[in-house]
């Protein structure tokens, strides 16, 4: 039927056709076109609705649509349909934008594409919604829109109706909010920065009742960096939620499966106002919540504890601590003697290779390259030199002038991005690029549970701000920067992340083996498929 | 739960008899509160809702009996008492207790005033998994004049020595002069560790600890230490350096004996902590090969307040510095609603005048105190001084830099200058009483 319409409104169309259409011709052909119109509007609704019931589609220019919130937006004409929406009663609302996009006469190859791309954007949406990293507000992947994903919250920190909202959903978990200090460098003001000078503990009760103990210890460490370092935060992260769970007790009427998991929700809340969580923290943290979620009602809750707490062991011995020998007996294979390896800052995997290297009698040296303010590298440097590595340091400004040496660069990851590029400590990517020009090979070593289903291809989006007064020096008494908020046009950028293109990169070790950068996504989708 | 509240109140106050031979030291009016009022009130800020209070039965009776003695916390208050005479130092207190206390404490003296921020010294107990964490301030010099004290405040005080490290919040060394026989001793293993130490004298204990259970259950099995402040803080502060001897009671064995006990629990733990800390690029100090903390178990963490209020009430100065200060703390009016105060009269700002009192024309009050049903009579002028509670005074008087205790009379026409007048002492009228007389203590004591 529908093709009968289109072939009409095409044969009317061809620009030799000399007769003169009818009367009553023109009529019919005026009615099927309307008729067309319609036809179409309600299929376009149809498609956007049959598709992921909890998002819009939301542009990304005005203030982005919160899916909880009722309040009509500003500036877009496409109103959010309802939190529970309902597939047919979501009409002439949801999407008028795409219609009258639509012009009603279309080729038939048109029509067709069209066709093609919805059946698409169906099959894409019955995939199961795997969510990014373990951020908390997820970017829905199956986007049944071409317009825009909907940004995390913790980017969007200079909107002010997503720092309310944040707000009110931590006055609601009953966590302070931490507030943000100082001046901000204007392009990276959608980011939070806090002051380690005003902890959040100041606004809390001293014997705290909300939140476990255990887990107010682990935020003071995070925010004072006692425990930094991808690996060592996820470790004490699921040490943390093992004495939560130790000390839990089911409260009555409620489920262990699914009360356990409202309890951690609070405590990731209040650990990400210590400090932005990390993407294996994040992967950590979706791996307990499926296994507290996998639990048997009947299970007594004993048993469910020991289950629980046997998971979280086997997965730190699997992922973390068998992971790093796996690495190692791959990275071996790459050292071999007289090789003059360059490292930076401190990356415990990459130390770690390198101390069993040196224990498995490969003659190598190491240069640590390091860089302020953080000056990681000095421990690293302490580390390896207690090992007996003789080793040289140095700041990332002679780098060019070093490189010259170098013949491996080993590099630590933070993440590793779906789209191959590698998220580690700001420098990196200089390193990688350097090392680039001067043509030594680049290895980075990461596990496989810092794979992150995010896609970044700027250190702009989604980075962490540290605390500025960290850049201020104190040489021979005094310090230059001592007062620099009077100074009205000085902002301090203190950046901890930066992305590497995966083009710098040469390998990247895993413990599933050595791959390149361009298979991570693979490796992300077998998880999946495991999950 | 993470800490327990204990609160030491069962202090004799020897160093200041002239006011407590009467009322017991956590009951001395302060701003017209009771002394005990203002620990009290700084752990019910911070959040706590029970607080230990160990005390002796006579406070206890005048707590629960005394109108005067208003004690409006919102917390439970869990009394225990112990017996006066006993002479029980405050680690013998915290011995007594031993079972109450199930989590890590928190022990505040009732001398206590101090508006500092409870959440660093406590920051630096949790974050760095510190077996003691204190609260010390600088000293702020006595501006007032004592009354009772001629000449110069002798320097009779022992000097505190404590050295910090680098960062001024681990805590390497702590003596008291009287401890020392010549100089200052400082171990070479101490020194080998933390090559840069700072020595302070000048500081005020403010006695506030945070303390691991373990210290508490190490306690109950070493008899020999009464006194937190005299012999455990510099015994745990020596431990840090000291490598494990083979004495039977040694505060790591009682770590190691507890973990023994919740044997399968803990091991793993440790592993995950050990594991923790050795992929942490973090540590406490640099220039040297070893690990954080230089592989120590035991620390001890030091917070030194800068400004703010921090004064322990156990001299007869520290009193009066307190009652300039306290109403700082909180703030109610300076005058009290039901204080009937005549409209010719004249009150410093500075001044508190307590519930209940009576005060009549042409008197004029300045940085005094003025306690609870106190009925001052026309033409009194009273300066820089103290008044307790029940007191009359009589038309005509001057006190002049005193403290006059409770239900003390004051005669007409008298003229007190820097005195300290006993409870329920009768001045005579038209006498003049100067610093060069003798304290006017109670009956008992008079010769």
């Amino acid at each position: 039927m529908y093709h009968r319409y289109v072939v009409v409104a095409l044969s009317r169309r061809k620009p030799n056709e000399g007769k003169e259409l009818t009367k009553e011709e023109k009529q019919r052909l005026r009615k099927q076109k309307k008729h067309q119109k319609k036809q179409k509007e309600r299929k376009n609704e149809k498609g956007p609705s049959e598709t992921e019931k909890d998002k819009t589609p939301v542009s990304l220019l005005p203030p982005p649509q919160p899916v909880a919130t009722q309040k009509a937006p500003s500036a877009l004409p496409a109103p959010a349909s309802a939190p529970i929406p309902v597939p047919a009663s979501a009409p002439f609302h949801s999407s008028p934008a795409p219609s009258p996009a639509d012009k009603p006469a279309k080729s038939k190859a048109e029509l067709k594409a069209e066709r093609r791309a919805r059946q698409e954007t169906d099959r894409a949406a019955k995939q199961p919604g795997s969510s990014s990293s373990g951020i908390k507000t997820k970017v829905p992947l199956s986007e049944l829109n071409p317009v825009v994903k909907r940004l995390p919250e913790h980017v969007q920190v200079d909107d002010p109706a997503v720092v309310k909202r944040l707000a009110k959903k931590l006055e609601r978990q009953q966590i302070p909010l931490r507030s943000d200090y100082g001046y901000k460098v204007s392009l990276f003001s959608h980011l939070h920065q806090y002051s380690r000078k005003a902890p959040l503990t100041q606004l809390l009760s001293i014997p705290s009742t909300v939140i476990h103990p255990s887990i107010v210890r682990l935020g003071l460490q995070y925010s004072q960096g006692i425990v930094a370092g991808s690996n060592a935060r996820s470790v004490a992260l699921l040490h943390a939620f093992k004495q939560v769970i130790r000390d839990y007790t089911t409260p009555p009427n409620e489920e262990l499966s699914r009360d356990l998991v409202n309890k951690l929700k609070p405590y990731i809340s209040f650990l990400n106002q210590c400090r932005p969580l990390s993407a294996s923290m994040g992967n950590a943290i979706k791996y307990i919540k499926k296994e507290i979620s996998n639990i048997p009602s009947q299970c007594k809750e004993e048993e469910a504890k020991t289950k629980l707490l046997t998971c979280i062991d086997r997965y730190i011995e699997e992922k973390i601590v068998l992971a790093a020998k796996a690495i190692s007996k791959y990275a071996i294979e790459k050292i071999s003697d007289g090789d003059v390896i360059l490292v930076y800052g401190y990356s415990s995997l990459v130390n770690n290779i390198l101390c069993e290297a040196f224990e498995k009698s490969r003659k190598f040296r190491v240069i640590v390259v390091d860089s302020r303010p953080r000056l990681e590298g000095r421990e690293a440097l302490r580390r390896l030199v207690q090992r007996g590595i003789s080793c040289t340091y140095v700041l990332i400004s002679a780098l060019s002038y070093i490189l010259p040496e170098v013949s491996k660069v080993f590099l630590g990851a933070h993440a590793l991005l779906a789209n191959g590029y590698v998220m580690s400590r700001v420098g990196t990517s200089q390193i990688a690029l350097v090392a680039r020009t001067y043509n030594v090979p680049v290895l980075v070593c990461c596990e496989t549970y810092k794979f992150c289903e995010r896609v970044q291809t700027d250190s702009f989006v989604s980075n962490e701000l540290d605390d500025p007064d960290d850049l201020m020096v104190t040489r021979k008494g005094k310090t230059q920067l001592e007062n620099w908020q009077d100074v009205s046009s000085l902002g301090l950028l203190n950046l901890v992340y930066d992305v590497t293109p995966p083009d710098f990169v040469d390998l990247v070790i895993t413990d599933l083996g050595m791959i390149p950068c361009t298979s991570v996504p693979v490796v992300l989708r077998v998880k999946n498929l495991d999950q | 739960m993470e800490l327990q509240a204990v609160l030491m109140a069962a202090g004799g106050g020897s160093r200041m008899m002239d006011l407590t031979y009467n009322t017991p030291k956590p009951l001395l009016p302060v701003g017209n509160k009771p002394l005990i009022w203002y620990p009290l009130n700084l752990l019910e800020r911070v959040g706590f809702e029970e607080v230990i209070v160990i005390t002796t039965k006579e406070v206890q009776k005048m707590i629960s009996t005394d109108p005067k003695v208003k004690l409006d916390v919102k917390m439970k208050l869990d009394l225990v008492c112990i017996q006066e005479d006993a002479d029980m130092g405050t680690a013998d207190a915290l011995r007594h207790i031993q079972q109450k206390v199930k989590t890590d404490v928190l022990v505040v003296s009732c001398d206590l005033i101090t508006d500092a921020a409870l959440h660093e010294v406590v920051d630096l107990f949790r974050a760095h998994n510190a077996t003691l964490s204190m609260l010390m301030s600088k000293a702020h010099e006595f501006t007032e004049t004592v009354p009772g004290q001629k000449g110069k405040k002798k320097t009779g005080e022992q000097r505190d020595f404590v050295g910090v490290d680098g960062t001024g919040k681990r805590l390497l060394f702590m003596a008291n002069e009287a401890d020392l026989d010549e100089g200052v001793v400082i171990r070479k293993s101490i020194m080998r560790k933390h090559p840069r130490m700072h020595i302070k004298t000048g500081l005020v204990d403010a006695h506030l600890y945070c303390l691991k259970k373990s210290v508490v259950d190490f306690l109950a099995d070493n008899k020999s230490i009464s006194s937190i402040r005299g012999e455990l803080v510099p015994y745990l502060v020596r431990k840090q350096f000291s490598k494990s001897t083979n004495s039977p009671k040694v505060i790591d064995e009682t770590h190691q004996n507890l973990k023994k006990n919740d044997s399968n629990i803990s091991s793993r733990d440790e592993e995950l902590l050990h594991l923790t800390q050795e992929r942490s690029c973090w540590n406490d100090h640099r220039g040297d090969m070893s690990d954080a903390y230089h592989g120590g178990r035991l620390r001890c963490y030091v917070h030194i307040m800068d400004e703010g209020i921090c004064y322990r009430v156990n001299t007869l100065a520290a009193y009066i510095e307190a009652n300039r200060l306290a109403p700082k703390l909180f703030d109610e009016p300076a005058v009290h609603p039901s204080a009937v105060v005549s409209e010719r009269c004249l009150i410093g700002a500075d001044s508190i005048i307590g519930a209940s009192c009576q005060i009549s024309d042409k008197t004029s009050i300045k940085r005094s105190t003025i306690g609870v049903s106190t009925t001052v009579r026309e033409k009194v002028k009273v300066t820089n001084s103290i008044i307790m509670h029940g007191v009359t005074i009589e038309e005509g008087c001057n006190i002049q830099g005193s403290v006059i205790c409770s239900n003390a009379v004051i005669g007409r026409g008298a003229d007190i200058k820097y005195c300290l007048v006993g409870s329920a002492q009768r001045i005579e009228p038209d006498g003049e009483h100067t610093t060069a007389s003798p304290h006017l203590m109670s009956k008992a004591c008079s010769a």
